[in-house]
Parts: C-alpha cells; sequence; structure tokens
C-alpha cells in the first residue's frame, strides 16, 4: 500500500464525507474555538460534562479530509471518557503523528485512530491531523481563547 | 547566455525554445515521489537559473568584503559588484535615478519601509490609505499598525465576482484626507492585473502617492516606473528568479529625499556624535547594516538572465500557457475556477466541490506536482469569496502544455480517490 493510500483510507473518507457528532451542543459547558493559521482550518469544539466524564461532544467548523476525519473519529472514541483518559488520548495521539509512538508496537489506547497514523509520513498533514485533539485539550484545560496549532 | 535577446522577434512558440530553457534549471531535473518534478508554485517563490546560483558561489569564492568601507581591493570589488547590481534593476524597471533603488529583505520590508517611514511623517489622525481586496496580507498589515499607531484609516477597494477591482468605486473613495493609495499590481491570489495606470492618474488628479506591490507582476510583464509614474514600487528577488532575502524599494527621489530613515546603523550616516547624527545620502540612507551583497548580486544576475529571453517574449509564452491550462482545467468536472479577470497572468486558483484545496495538495504531491494550497496569505480575497482557501497553480515560462496535462490527470485522480 503507497503512503497515499495509507492517507487516504476508506474509513478516513467516509469520516469526511458523513463526519460524526458533526453537531452544535446547546448549551455546552465547553465550547472552544481551534484554528490553524498556516492554512486556515476551523474548528469549534463542544462538550458537555458530568463531572469528570464527557457526557457528549460535538464539532463545526470546515477543514481537509484529514482534519475532519481526525476530528470526527476523535469525537467517537472520546465520547464517555474521562478528563484523564482524554488527556492520555491527547498525548499519545500527537505522539502518533508526529512518529513518536509506533502504534505497532509501543502501549497505547488509541484503538480505531490508529488508521491515522499514516499521517506521519506527511508532515505538512500533521497539524490537520492534530488540531482538534489540541482544540479538546485547550477545552479540558478551560481555555478562553482560540487554540491555535502554531 | 544561452538564449539570444530579440526583441523585435516575432512572439510565438516556435521561438520560444521551453526544453531549452529549461537546461537553465538545475532543480527541475529533480523526481519528487518518483515522478518527474512538476513545479507551479511560481507565485510562492521561483526557481533559479544556474547563472544566478554561480553568481553567488562566485562572490564567496574570489569576491567577498564588506562594501561601502574599505581601501582594498575586494571591499571595492564587492563594492563596484553591489553597485552594478542596483543599476541593472534600475535599468530593468527605468527608474530615472539609480539612487532610486533601495535594497531590501524584500517586497514586505519595501513596504514597511514607506509605511513607517513616509507614514509616520505623512499620514496622521484622521487620514486615510487605501488599499484593495486584492492585497496580500503585506500591503495590509504595515498599514494597519500604521493606522493603529496615527490614528488613520484603513480603507478597501471592494472586487467584483470576477476578482477585478471596481475603479468607479475606487474614484469614489478619493478624497483630501486620503494621503495614500496602496495596491497590488498582479495579484498573488487570483492573477488579477489590475489597472494600475488608471488607478495611478486618478490618485495623481488629488495628489495622491501609490504605491505599487510589484512582488508578483515583475516577472511575468515589463514594468516601467516612469511611464506608470507609480511613486513607489516593491519588488521581491526570489519571485523573480533571484535569491531570497533581497528585494527592492523604487521611490521617486523627492519622495525618498523628504522621508527620514527606516532602520539605523553603520552604512546609513554621513557623521554620528553622541548630541547629533546627520544622515547620508540615498541610496544609503535607507541601506543601515552590510547589506545582502550576494543576493543584490545574484538579483542583478536574474534581471540579465531575464533581459536575455526579454519580459515581452516571456509574458506572451506565459499567457498562452495560462489559457491552455485555464481551458484544460476548467473544463474538469467539478472545478470552479475563482479569479476569472479579464486581465490575468500566471496564476490559476481553483477550487473542487467536496475536496478540500490541502488534500488536493497531497494527492498531486504524490505525483510530484508542487501547487499551493491555502488562502495565499490573502485573507480577505479568500472571505470575498465565501472559501477558506484555493488550490493555486502558478506558472513560470519553463513550464510546458504537457505539464499541464499531468496537472490535469492529476486532479482527476483526486476526484477519484475522493469519489
Amino acid at each position: 500500500m503507497s503512503d497515499l493510500s495509507e492517507l487516504y483510507q476508506q474509513v478516513i473518507l467516509d469520516h469526511n464525507k458523513k463526519p460524526r457528532n458533526y453537531k452544535k451542543i446547546e448549551p455546552a459547558d465547553r465550547e472552544q474555538e481551534g484554528y490553524n493559521p498556516l492554512c486556515g482550518d476551523q474548528i469549534t469544539l463542544y462538550l458537555k460534562m458530568n463531572g469528570d466524564v464527557i457526557e457528549d461532544i460535538g464539532f463545526e467548523g470546515s477543514g481537509c479530509a484529514i482534519s475532519k476525519a481526525s476530528a470526527s473519529m476523535m469525537t467517537t472514541v472520546i465520547k464517555g471518557k474521562t478528563k484523564e483518559e482524554a488527556e492520555v488520548l491527547f498525548s499519545e495521539f500527537h505522539r502518533m503523528v508526529k512518529g513518536e509512538l509506533d502504534p505497532e508496537t509501543d502501549p497505547h489506547h488509541l484503538g480505531r485512530m490508529t488508521i491515522l497514523a499514516g499521517v506521519r509520513e506527511f508532515p505538512a498533514r500533521v497539524k490537520c491531523a492534530s488540531l482538534s485533539w489540541h482544540t479538546l485539550h485547550a477545552a479540558l484545560e478551560g481555555h478562553r481563547e482560540t487554540t491555535s496549532t502554531e | 547566455m544561452q538564449v539570444a535577446f530579440e526583441p523585435e522577434a516575432r512572439v510565438g512558440k516556435a521561438d520560444f525554445d521551453v526544453e531549452r530553457i529549461r537546461q537553465d534549471f538545475p532543480i527541475l531535473k529533480q523526481e519528487v515521489n518518483g515522478h518527474p518534478l512538476i513545479y507551479l508554485d511560481n507565485a510562492a517563490t521561483t526557481q533559479k537559473p544556474q547563472i544566478v546560483l554561480d553568481a553567488i558561489a562566485r562572490y564567496y569564492q574570489e569576491q567577498n568584503a564588506n562594501v561601502h568601507r574599505g581601501v582594498h581591493y575586494l571591499s571595492q570589488l564587492a563594492t563596484r559588484e553591489y553597485e552594478e547590481a542596483r543599476f541593472k534593476i534600475q535599468r530593468f524597471i527605468n527608474a530615472a535615478e539609480s539612487h532610486e533603488i533601495i535594497f531590501t529583505r524584500g517586497a514586505t520590508e519595501s513596504i514597511n519601509l514607506v509605511a513607517n517611514s513616509y507614514g509616520r511623517k505623512f499620514i496622521g489622525e484622521g487620514d486615510e490609505i487605501i488599499v484593495s481586496t486584492l492585497e496580500h496580507h503585506s500591503n495590509i498589515v504595515p498599514w494597519q499598525l500604521l493606522c493603529e499607531q496615527t490614528g488613520a484609516k484603513l480603507r478597501v477597494i471592494p472586487i467584483n465576482d470576477a476578482g477585478e477591482l471596481l475603479i468607479d468605486e475606487f474614484a469614489q473613495m478619493l478624497n483630501a484626507r486620503v494621503k495614500m493609495v496602496a495596491v497590488v499590481h498582479l495579484s498573488n491570489a487570483l492573477g488579477t492585473l489590475n489597472p494600475v495606470k488608471r488607478i495611478i492618474e486618478l490618485a495623481h488628479s488629488r495628489e495622491i502617492p501609490v504605491l505599487l506591490d510589484g512582488a508578483q507582476a515583475v516577472p511575468h510583464l515589463k514594468v516601467d516606473v516612469r511611464d506608470l509614474d507609480c511613486d513607489f514600487y516593491a519588488l521581491s528577488g526570489h519571485k523573480m528568479y533571484g535569491p531570497t532575502g533581497i528585494g527592492v524599494l523604487y521611490g521617486k527621489s523627492e519622495l525618498l529625499n523628504a522621508m527620514p530613515p527606516f532602520m539605523g546603523g553603520g552604512d546609513m550616516i554621513a557623521s554620528v556624535t553622541f548630541e547629533k547624527t546627520t544622515y547620508n545620502a540615498l541610496p544609503a540612507k535607507f541601506e543601515a547594516g552590510t547589506p545582502h551583497i550576494e543576493g543584490s548580486i545574484g538579483l542583478g544576475v536574474a534581471v540579465d538572465y531575464l533581459n536575455s529571453i526579454g519580459l515581452e517574449r516571456i509574458g506572451a509564452y506565459e499567457h498562452e500557457l495560462l489559457e491552455y491550462a485555464t481551458e484544460i482545467i476548467g473544463a474538469i468536472p467539478g472545478i470552479k475556477l475563482v479569479g476569472t479577470a479579464h486581465e490575468k497572468a500566471s496564476v490559476l486558483s481553483f477550487t473542487l466541490d467536496n475536496i478540500h484545496p490541502h488534500d488536493i495538495g497531497t494527492i498531486l504531491d504524490d505525483q510530484g506536482i508542487a501547487i499551493r494550497a491555502g488562502h495565499h496569505c490573502a485573507q480577505p480575497v479568500m472571505k470575498r469569496f465565501g472559501i477558506p482557501a484555493t488550490a493555486r497553480a502558478s506558472l513560470a515560462f519553463y513550464n510546458t502544455k504537457e505539464e499541464i496535462d499531468t496537472l490535469a490527470e492529476g486532479i482527476r485522480k483526486a476526484i477519484e480517490v475522493f469519489s
């Protein structure tokens, strides 16, 4: 399989076409803007919290297939997780797309998110994949300002 | 030089030997991702001909010394080469005096120089600065900074759906408060060639100075600053087959003389005491510190190279190529061309139904094709068209119709991946 077909796998294309949890949550406990100033990709993330548990999550925005699919897949994985679990996933995902964590050999909790591992072969696209995760991280930390991938 | 300069030659495909020209650019010989490189990102930066690369190497091998300082042989040699480059650029854009050519780091610094130096002296609270919707961020932000500092107001010339400036609206915007009109000559995002002569006439009828951002225009068409009668003209070396880190500000002598220095340092002074410093004459007044000597020399050689082919021939060939690309790419189902001005050069910006420009860019890169995907540092243009980004193929005279055909195939492949 070439690098390109690993990047644009059917699952990713499907999430791009039909993003899951593409919705606004009103009222949301956390609402966080994410922005990639280099390319203009933009995301708004909504969280409904039950104590430390992410009870519901939704997103809206515009971006490439990688950023949209990554956001969509993230929402499916993150729903029902605690804040602490989400932070572990954020760190693991970040390390995976930067090529610091090999999902084949290193322990992780990423499940089907590993399908995005192909991004590590495309340095220009790493920020596309990680925008939603940076935004989640900022939302959980309670930042108010727009999160940037820079 | 490999190509003879024939100003009287009939322009046409027959006498434009693109394969021979491609031999002058060593980088074009390489493969990317297993495919021959197809470089269509020329509005971001152009590739360099071998003679420019040789000039830079020769400078460091045989001529390196600081300029305007030494009595010794090498310093005089370096100074002569550096100043010769200034003459070359003066002749290239037909400036009246060589001291009207100020070396900067690029078009961005050139515009910042005018905004800071001219702006802080001659533009104040309540005054207005006019830019256009088509501007690159480099011709927006320096003026916004000036507005913040002075209380002046930024006004924007609107465009139509084709990406053309609305000149009648511009004429209406002119009034006694307007102290500067700063517009792009050739739009980097859409390829629109603006009617700059008309803009200058209108502004000058009210004695308003005009700055043209010529970073994109200079490599594609013959620019004559005296014929245009612009007051300032900014250009970038790396977008005209020269090195990065070197650019030019052209300014009319009387304006440059009336302006205070932009940066202070060595070379820009006549004498310094702790009580008072007097400034050097033009152009040194605006060239503080040791300049980008090899960059200037390299740019001078790039100008020689462009002259050897002739801007008229370059423009004619590129026009033919752009028309071909517009037809071939425009015919692909789902393609929407962004920027369809009547007067255009070099740039083909487009979007594709349901495929984001970044994904197009990655899929094309996999086939060795380099394009730009994004907002092109012109976010207000994107906002005008209600899109976050475009894919942009920008042409140079070393590109070929066969490369355009391969681009079209690449776009079809992207459509296939996403189908």
